[in-house]
């Protein structure tokens, strides 16, 4: 479960959409300072890069990932159609690159052809937390060995959370990256599915989600041991 | 993938991981019965995708001559596994909508019918959430022209009756859980047999849903254990009635749009305003809220029902309870409407309480003030006095105010406005013409 950069920071929302939904682990920087900073310790699993709003950072960034040794790959970059000129004479620093507004379909598949033929991939088929398991091929569901059947909605919020252990998540966020903007039920929507996912996991296994007085809710132990 | 695709992929990759044998496809007619057919997991992606088409001229409310196949929509976020039943043939339900072979909505499903009512709600900048109170009777399995035997009389089982409906109520919670239908309380009522279960506030969709659900769950775990489970408003003569009290509350955004820190009683004008739409329109809406014969002979004094068109903070014999949110927290205001019975079609039910409130708000309707006698102990001209009016006294008087409410016709919608009221008078000559055996034991001999 390697972590793939994205730039700028925060990234366009239908960009992290679109990786929270593939099941990708990310994290956004906003310069080349900011990504060697956040370097997990064996690396970048990868870059994705929106030109859109900064091109003149976007490239600095693919330029340095790419001077590094080993250098960052795959990398992605995304560009609109008057943006396709900026592309020549760059060919080394991108392995691939998708037009914005880009088609999530399209760029999922993309990426994960990319990280495909790198080996292995960043791809997370399982995750694992405690007595919670998610085998995110399958969309299945288990805790403590015993399935949880879940609605859809309840399973990506429960795989959102479980995929950002320790990290505290107000409503309105967790309602923008799960249900996503288009979405109208309002925050209280959030309470409702925390809720029914308490429910589904039993009253022993209930606190998983802990619920953070005045702020939203946090999935498993926070990163502070509190 | 769009969202509709992933909930697509995620019900089609669940059928098939689960071993799921049999999909149940959910819908409810005019008068709130539950209607299912079983489509195998091969026709599954189909119907996602175009809909399942079937004959809907067996269907009450549903047939027109010139129309019989109508199209049942699956709603894929509400496909869920069933938990009951054999784990190895296990079965899926998922609620659907209905509509024309042409696409449009179906006049006669109640589901569109509150959704419509929830855009316009949205319109206003307004989620509608419901918390229901519901009560119901175990009896024994009912035998035809006997009156229900509880639980409660010797012989029936060899466990005493707590133990019995006792597990039978922590199996039904349990069956709940498993199906997204949060509970906040359950406890055994007042009146032998009886039993109440408290579900926790969500949209109103999502609620009505889980009415639907909810019935079927009580009467599956009983019926399972040889026990018939019944939400008829008033089985038993001189025992408080089934009620199915409902919390209503509008929220925007983040916020709860009935709560007012500065507010003697914690209430919005927003609040107030809806309180007095529902106050206004509560006779015209009563037939849909209570729609058997039966409804009306719960709501009679004496029993914790509500009898008059009133409201007060503690007082339970008025038709609107304002309770006071524990720990004074604000996203627990809210307002309690007290007499809907639970053999209503929890649809049509929310669809009118939310456009009498709604029309409260936008008319800016002035609340009357707190009726906090006990009203039961009032004499008709003290009530007078105070303008306080009575519910409607039978299915007859409240079909008759309700077929001149403008409100109740442009929430439901002419058709099904039409129908129903064709459907309830009919229910209300048969009664009619019926002589009980109250009219033969006074009557027969004296006369």
């Amino acid at each position: 479960m390697d972590l793939v950069a994205v730039f700028p920071d925060p990234p366009p929302p239908d960009l992290a959409r679109t990786l929270d939904l593939a099941g990708y682990r990310w994290k956004a920087v906003g310069s080349p300072e900011d990504a060697s900073r956040h370097e997990p310790t064996n690396g970048w699993a990868g870059a994705i890069v929106a030109c859109d709003t900064d091109p003149e950072g976007a490239w600095a960034l693919c330029r340095s990932l790419r001077k590094r040794d080993p250098m960052v790959s795959p990398m992605v970059v995304l560009v609109s159609g008057a943006q396709l000129q900026d592309l020549e004479l760059r060919d080394d620093m991108f392995d691939d690159f998708c037009l914005t507004p880009f088609h999530p379909r399209e760029l999922e598949a993309r990426l994960k052809h990319l990280f495909w033929r790198r080996g292995g991939g960043v791809r997370p088929e399982l995750v694992e937390y405690g007595p919670l398991s998610l085998n995110l091929e399958t969309y299945q569901a288990a805790i403590a060995g015993r399935p949880l059947d879940l609605t859809y909605m309840e399973y990506e919020l429960l795989k959102f959370l479980s995929q950002n252990t320790g990290k505290v998540f107000t409503r309105e966020m967790l309602l923008s990256r799960v249900w996503g903007y288009e979405y109208y039920g309002g925050a209280r929507t959030v309470d409702v599915h925390i809720r029914r996912l308490r429910a589904k996991m039993g009253e022993e296994h209930a606190n998983l989600i802990q619920t953070v007085r005045s702020v939203g809710y946090r999935f498993g132990q926070s990163r502070w041991g509190s | 993938m769009s969202v509709n695709e992933q909930q697509r992929d995620y019900v089609l990759h669940t059928v098939e991981e689960r071993g799921v044998r049999l999909i149940r496809l959910w819908f409810t007619d005019v008068l709130g019965v539950l209607k299912s057919f079983a489509i195998s997991p091969a026709e599954l992606e189909n119907a996602l995708v175009d809909g399942m088409t079937f004959d809907g001229s067996s269907i009450d409310g549903f047939s027109r001559v010139q129309e019989i196949f109508i199209l049942a929509m699956p709603d894929a976020n509400t496909f869920e596994v069933l938990p009951w039943g054999d784990p190895k043939q296990a079965e899926a339900r998922v609620f659907c909508d209905i509509h024309h072979l042409d696409g449009t909505p179906f006049d006669g499903d109640p589901r569109q019918v509150l959704q419509r009512n929830l855009l316009s709600a949205r319109h206003q900048g307004f989620q509608f959430f419901v918390a229901p109170d519901i009560e119901f009777f175990y009896v024994a399995p009912p035998e035809r022209g006997q009156p229900p035997r509880l639980l409660d009389e010797g012989g029936f089982f060899d466990l005493t009756t707590t133990d019995v409906t006792g597990s039978l109520r922590k199996q039904t919670i349990r069956t709940l859980e498993a199906m997204s239908i949060p509970v906040e309380y359950s406890f055994h009522e007042d009146a032998p047999s009886q039993h109440e279960i408290d579900l926790r506030h969500t949209d109103a969709l999502t609620m009505a849903d889980s009415v639907m659900t909810f019935r079927l769950v009580v009467k599956e775990v009983a019926a399972a254990q040889g026990v018939h489970a019944t939400f008829m408003p008033k089985p038993l003569e001189g025992v408080q009635g089934s009620g199915m009290h409902l919390h209503l509350s509008l929220f925007s955004g983040e916020d709860n749009a009935f709560y007012d820190t500065d507010d003697a009683y914690n209430l919005s004008p927003i609040a107030k305003h809806f309180m007095a739409g529902l106050l206004v329109h509560a006779a015209e809406i009563t037939a849909v809220t209570n729609q058997t014969v039966n409804s009306y002979k719960r709501l009679v004094p004496g029993f914790e029902a509500p009898v008059h068109v009133s409201w007060a903070r503690n007082n339970r014999s008025g038709l609107i309870r304002v309770p006071i949110p524990k720990r004074g927290n604000p996203m627990a205001t809210r307002i309690e409407y007290r007499s809907p019975d639970p053999a209503c079609n929890p649809y049509l039910a929310f669809s009118v309480l939310l456009a009498a409130g709604l029309r409260g708000i936008e008319r800016q309707y002035e609340l009357p003030v707190e009726a906090d006698a006990n009203l039961f102990e009032l004499t008709d001209r003290d009530l007078a006095k105070l303008g306080i009016e009575q519910l409607p006294q039978s299915l007859s008087d409240a079909l008759r105010v309700m077929e001149s409410s403008e409100l109740v016709a442009e929430a439901l919608g002419d058709r099904l406005f039409e129908w129903f009221l064709r459907n309830k008078r009919r229910e209300w000559r048969d009664y009619k013409t019926h002589i009980s055996a109250f009219e033969l034991d006074r009557y027969l001999r004296a006369l």
